[in-house]
């Protein structure tokens, strides 16, 4: 699991699979979702086998969630906001 | 300044890309000699990754990440205070060879003429292939050190496996953060130390590296951590996800349990734009990976394009914001803002800087298992391919990295080779006993990231003047 240090920032909440998520203002998706215990975040395009986070940089596109509908969005490269639906993208998504 | 999107700049006299020591050090430099400067950064705010949310990072983060972190705020406030415009959350995906940058915002994409570029994309890890390292909860030591940066969150139990100084690093912020890792398993081989022998003039001029480094491996060991040695044939253990690592150390087998392994195996130049801008790349056999060819002031070898900082060779934040510096200052002076002089302290700061990383490469150089991983290993993660099916490829007569990829799509996932690039050419030039650079690297082509087709049809490009 991973635990917070320190709580910045403002709460913030938005939704994972449905589920309600806590996090802080100035958190990335993908840290967010790490703190909240959430490792599974997508279905790999070739086999479908599950994946995670693992570069936390934008380098390796392999955090890439759906959100608000969009797919394809690197999770460690976007903020949270308020009321943000992300779901995780199965295979090979192009937009709803 | 931030600039609104209406008054995006269409041209700069400067462009730097990155928002690391190298870009802040740059703008800063340049700003202040009377260049106009644009800094484009990926990021939300000024940092890069080694100083990554500096600005506004807490007192309990300060504390555990320590004064080579908190560094980052000065430069982060000059480049604030400067006239450099700076304009964060921009991504850019394609460079022409006359300086044309497409860069995208929020959605939509702009372009902007640079007379000069200077890229200061920074580092990326090397890849680290073991058996399992796609599962979730393995990830890289780096991104631990994000989410201590970027939101003040540490894992709990986690195994720090692999070489360099990264490792104890992280380690010991972790310990400090009241969350010790549950090992670090140093893949190092044996007799390294003796290897990087020659190399000890330059550590001892590096000393207080040396002694930042002894500190961070008391603190580690002092804590308790176990310390494995000379760790061979890692494999992340686990069906769906990660639940620890088993490796073979000393002649035992050992199972950690854990569901976070983080490896690393050194960081590497981020080769993206200046391999997209055609310049010319020499291998480093001492850095083991391909650097950019450049003149003493990072000029490549394309007109106008200079690259500074991790992206040029890696030498960390310290030399970072000094190649940045003389890089800027060349360029103002070429444009005639200042008389050309001789940067005597820039150059003597940066080779007093550089001392220790002849020794530091050596000692810790990857093991052949991670530079040549098994067969069974996959190498590409975007398209899952595995070093046997690479080897599989070169018998078949794919003998380098283009056509490699052209039979198995390696390198034609979203990463764009960012991850896999290097174990890739690796594999090809050692199964057809070739050099690096005759085997050569991934051809990189724009966009640099995923654009949507809308954004791309939405793109409205800068007009030609008329001729």
């Amino acid at each position: 699991m991973a635990t917070r240090i320190d709580e910045a920032g403002e709460g913030v909440s938005f939704t994972f699979e449905g589920h309600r998520i806590e996090a802080r203002s100035g958190d990335t998706v993908a840290s967010a979702l790490a703190a909240a215990g959430q490792r599974h975040l997508r279905d790999s395009v070739v086999s479908g086998e599950p994946r995670g986070h693992f570069c936390m940089m934008g380098t390796c596109f392999d955090c890439l969630l759906v959100i608000d509908g969009k797919p394809n969005v690197q999770a460690c490269r976007t903020n949270v906001r308020n009321g943000m639906k992300v779901r995780r993208q199965k295979g090979l998504e192009s937009g709803e | 300044m931030i600039r609104k999107h209406e008054s995006l700049p269409k041209s700069s006299d400067l462009v730097i890309i990155g928002g690391g020591p190298t870009g802040m050090a740059a703008a800063v430099a340049a700003a202040k000699s009377g260049l106009q400067i644009v800094l484009l950064d990926e990021g939300e705010a000024p940092g890069g990754q080694i100083y990554r949310d500096v600005e506004r990072s807490t007192p309990t983060r300060q504390k555990i990440l320590g004064s080579d972190y908190t560094a980052g705020e000065e430069l982060a406030a000059q480049l604030r205070a400067s006239d450099a415009c700076y304009i964060p959350k921009s991504t850019v995906w394609n460079i022409s060879s006359d300086r044309l940058i497409d860069y995208s915002i929020g959605g939509s994409s702009y372009q902007l003429q640079a007379n000069f570029v200077l890229v200061a994309t920074g580092a990326v890890e090397r890849p680290s292939p073991i058996v399992g390292w796609t599962k979730p909860g393995v990830t890289n030591a780096g991104a631990l050190q994000i989410l201590l940066k970027s939101a003040g969150i540490v894992e709990e139990s986690a195994i720090l496996a692999g070489s360099g100084p990264l490792l104890w690093l992280v380690g010991s912020q972790m310990v400090a953060a009241g969350s010790p890792p549950v090992a670090i398993v140093e893949t190092t081989p044996g007799g390294r130390i003796q290897s990087a022998l020659p190399h000890i003039a330059g550590a001892l001029r590096g000393y207080r590296y040396l002694r930042k480094g002894f500190s961070l491996i008391r603190k580690v060991r002092s804590a308790g951590v176990p310390v494995y040695s000379a760790a061979s044939n890692l494999r992340v253990m686990g069906d769906k996800e990660a639940t620890g690592l088993q490796f073979s150390s000393k002649g035992k087998v050992h199972k950690l349990s854990s569901r976070n392994v983080a490896l690393h195996q050194g960081v590497v130049p981020n080769p993206q734009i200046t391999r997209l801008l055609g310049c010319e790349h020499r291998w480093d056999e001492m850095q083991r990976c391909f650097r950019p060819v450049t003149n003493e002031r990072g000029l490549t070898s394309v007109e106008n394009v200079y690259v500074a900082g991790d992206g040029a060779g890696v030498l960390g934040a310290v030399s970072a914001a000094l190649q940045g510096r003389l890089a800027a200052l060349d360029i103002a002076a070429k444009l005639g803002k200042i008389r050309p002089e001789r940067p005597n302290r820039l150059e003597a700061g940066l080779k007093k800087d550089g001392a220790i990383r002849p020794f530091l490469e050596t000692l810790y150089a990857p093991a052949p298992e991670f530079i040549l991983p098994a067969d069974d290993i996959t190498v590409c993660r975007c398209e899952e391919i595995t070093a046997g099916a690479v080897r599989s490829a070169v018998q078949l007569g794919a003998l380098g990295p283009n056509q490699v990829k052209s039979y198995l799509r390696s390198g034609m996932g979203p990463c764009q080779g960012r991850v896999c690039g290097l174990v890739v050419s690796a594999i090809i030039a050692g199964h057809r006993d070739v050099s690096m650079d005759e085997c050569g690297y991934f051809r990189i082509r724009p966009p640099l990231k995923p654009l949507s087709l809308e954004e791309l049809a939405g793109f409205e490009p800068l007009e030609k003047p008329e001729p």
